[in-house]
């Protein structure tokens, strides 16, 4: 057994309906790890450890979605036993790609899948961590940046907020000195109404951003999709462009039933 | 004796599972390998999605082995509309998969099994028993995801590959930094393979059926055949005739198995006992030198033929950087014509196999996905009542860390298993 120090603060990671994208970002700071390792205890990390210490814990990270009867209890359970709860990634802030199921019917994608559908136990939808618990913060990205990640785990340590931008991909396209892909390519590009964080890379790497990280604030999805009639993108291409990996995020979701 | 070894949470796994061992009389009555993870449909989803994004839809069936769905899907869509990606663009393929086997094994090797060998909990606890080795580890695995970087935008869900190639090609000074970093990986790969060497394994070996891509010119990543030592040799496209996946009533999971002769092995032993040849000389060399022979049959020993890999990842890719010059177009245009494709192509944990049918205006008709780790599974199991009878005696908490390592031995990557399920059956 490990000994324990009082004085750090206990993390978990905890998982949901999700691909390990998120949790893996923590895995994936290899200039920062061992410098988190030993400003935290890291409590309770499956994916990376057998050692798991009792809760109540100090920060949670809480990765996936939920999209089971069993899991929508479990997340009260680990809100219960935390004392911060950080989402991490699309699923867990916004259902993930998992919820393409909410705008369909679940019974006949089980049917597709499963040879036995009537073992499987599932819910109707695939919903946000938030929608069943309170979240203290959210951190978006299909998958997370994570440099924000060690933000937030900074700024957790020394009991401030995360300072972590909520502009759009346009800002970040702009900084980074990208020329834009829509107005001098019109390529088809979801960067104004899309929440910053991934740092811009597809208009860099010529494609227009697919709304990875989700629904800015205030996202003015409504010009957004003018524009994209203006480039001739039908109006299904529309709905499949707001229905990808947040496709369950209200503005996309709204939206998208407009197309 | 009459007794249930119950692990409720399998750890250093990706995703989620747990384990039941049933003993009665000294003898294993049951193993089940239990997934709770739950389902995401991704092959219902996909039905009605235009073909050119399943390359990034699929990428988020697993953020550990992303660029194993992109290639997969992108080659399965080119097969389906009948283009052939070849020179630079092919090669850069391989050049990014390299970097997903470098993160993806030294993530395994390091962080998931070496732990286990060295009575340690995590790597957190082995850093500080052993700092050198878990700062190598650290800097192995982060050459790997510069590769995934600059080649794919980002380690996690790239954003650079397309059905046809890429949206953006490197310069050749853009690999210029990669190449430098990679000639040292190289060396700390070959050192990587001399120490997992040195660790000591328990006595256990299977006489598998290893299916692995062989390809006539290469260590297999995105071509070949289908092949196996004891017999099989078919085309990618023939797949589902030989391969079948049925629901066994014991178990959570639907599993694979050959039809002619069940149970198989996919991954790295497989590939590396099928395909010893094609591997390079200085991959051969160190595998020699770690007292590897042509194949290997014991699963505790994968720590060293993931060594292996990682070398010959090194070193395949400072080949492609030190040939790479830019080709005229990243991409090769592709029309959507109605049509089946397949593809598959070697995950860090085995073959990864693909299927579409596409309507005339490339709409998906039809998705069928086998990830590795359901091909496994059954695999699994059978190495653990195996392998416990010898140590029935052992104290149950010995006994559970010993059975937690021979399915850790495979790497399993549960939330890629799209058709693990839960079963509630009643006896």
């Amino acid at each position: 057994m490990r000994a324990r120090t009082p004085k750090r603060p206990k993390l978990a990671v905890w998982k949901f309906a999700s691909c390990d994208g998120c949790q893996l970002s923590l895995l994936d700071c290899e200039d920062e790890l061992l410098a988190i390792a030993g400003k935290v205890e890291i409590a309770n990390f499956l994916e990376a450890s057998r050692a798991v210490v009792k809760g109540p814990y100090d920060l949670s990270l809480v990765e996936g979605s939920i999209t089971t009867p069993h899991d929508a209890q479990r997340i009260t359970q680990v809100r219960k036993a935390s004392k911060f709860l950080v989402t991490i990634g699309a699923c867990a802030t916004a259902g993930g790609i998992q919820a393409l199921r909410n705008f369909g019917h679940v019974r006949e994608f089980l049917s597709v899948v499963y040879a036995k559908p009537e073992y499987i136990e599932t819910l109707a939808t695939s919903t946000a961590i938030a929608e069943h618990v309170k979240v203290d913060f959210e951190l978006r990205g299909c998958p997370i940046n994570k440099q924000q990640l060690v933000e937030v785990l900074s700024a957790f340590l020394k009991g401030r907020k995360p300072n972590v931008s909520s502009a759009s991909v346009c800002i970040e396209c702009k900084r980074r000195g990208t020329v834009c892909v829509m107005v001098a390519q019109g390529i088809p590009c979801l960067g104004p109404v899309t929440h910053a964080g991934c740092g811009a890379i597809c208009p860099a790497y010529h494609r227009g951003c697919y709304g990875c990280f989700g629904p800015k604030e205030a996202a003015n999805t409504a010009s957004l999709s003018r524009q994209l009639t203006v480039l001739g993108v039908s109006e299904e291409q529309r709905q499949r462009l707001y229905r990808t990996f947040n496709a369950n995020a209200e503005p996309f979701r709204t939206e998208s039933a407009h197309a | 004796m009459h007794k249930t070894i119950s692990v409720g949470a399998l750890a250093r796994v990706e995703g989620e599972g747990a384990l039941l061992i049933k003993i009665k009389d000294r003898a294993v009555t049951d193993v089940q390998l239990k997934i709770y993870e739950p389902p995401r449909f991704f092959e219902a989803f996909l039905r009605g999605r235009d073909f050119t994004e399943a390359p990034d839809i699929t990428a988020r069936i697993c953020g550990i082995c992303p660029i194993a769905y992109q290639m997969s899907a992108t080659h399965a869509m080119e097969d389906a509309c009948g283009v052939t990606v070849d020179g630079q663009l092919r090669a850069l393929r391989r050049l990014i998969y390299c970097g997903e086997w470098i993160e993806s094994h030294a993530l395994h090797i390091f962080f998931l099994h070496a732990p286990d060998f060295l009575g340690c909990e995590d790597a957190i606890q082995m850093a500080k028993a052993h700092p050198q080795i878990v700062e190598r580890a650290l800097r192995l695995k982060k050459a790997g995801n510069a590769i995934m970087s600059l080649i794919g935008g980002r380690e996690i869900h790239p954003i650079n590959v397309r059905v046809g190639g890429f949206y953006r090609v490197p310069t050749q000074a853009e690999l210029g930094p990669l190449a430098e970093e990679l000639k040292w990986a190289r060396d700390a790969a070959r050192e990587t393979v001399a120490w997992v060497a040195k660790l000591s394994f328990p006595e256990f070996s299977q006489p598998y059926e290893y299916v692995a891509l062989r390809h006539p010119d290469e260590y297999p990543f995105n071509e070949g055949r289908l092949v196996s030592n004891k017999g099989l040799d078919i085309a990618v496209s023939d797949f589902e005739q030989h391969v079948v996946e049925e629901q066994v009533p014991h178990s959570n999971a639907l599993h694979a198995k050959l039809q002619a002769r069940g149970s198989y092995h996919v991954g790295p032993m497989a590939r590396y006992s099928l395909n010893f040849d094609k591997l390079s000389p200085i991959a051969q060399e160190a595998a020699r030198s770690a007292g590897l022979g042509l194949t290997c049959n014991n699963p505790f020993q994968s720590i060293i033929v993931r060594a292996v890999e990682v070398l010959y990842a090194c070193d395949e890719a400072l080949r492609i950087i030190d040939a790479y010059e830019p080709p005229p177009k990243p991409f090769v245009p592709v029309e959507p014509r109605a049509a089946t494709g397949f593809g598959c192509s070697e995950a860090p944990r085995g073959i990864l196999y693909h299927r579409y049918q596409l309507d005339a205006e490339g709409h998906i008709v039809e998705a069928k996905i086998v990830p590795p780790t359901s091909q496994n599974q059954r695999m699994i199991e059978e190495d653990l009542r195996t392998f416990i009878p010898p140590r029935i005696d052992l104290p149950d908490d010995q006994l559970q860390w010993q059975c937690e390592q021979a399915i850790r031995n495979y790497d399993p990557c549960i939330s890629c298993a799209t058709h693990f399920l839960k079963l509630t059956v009643e006896r």
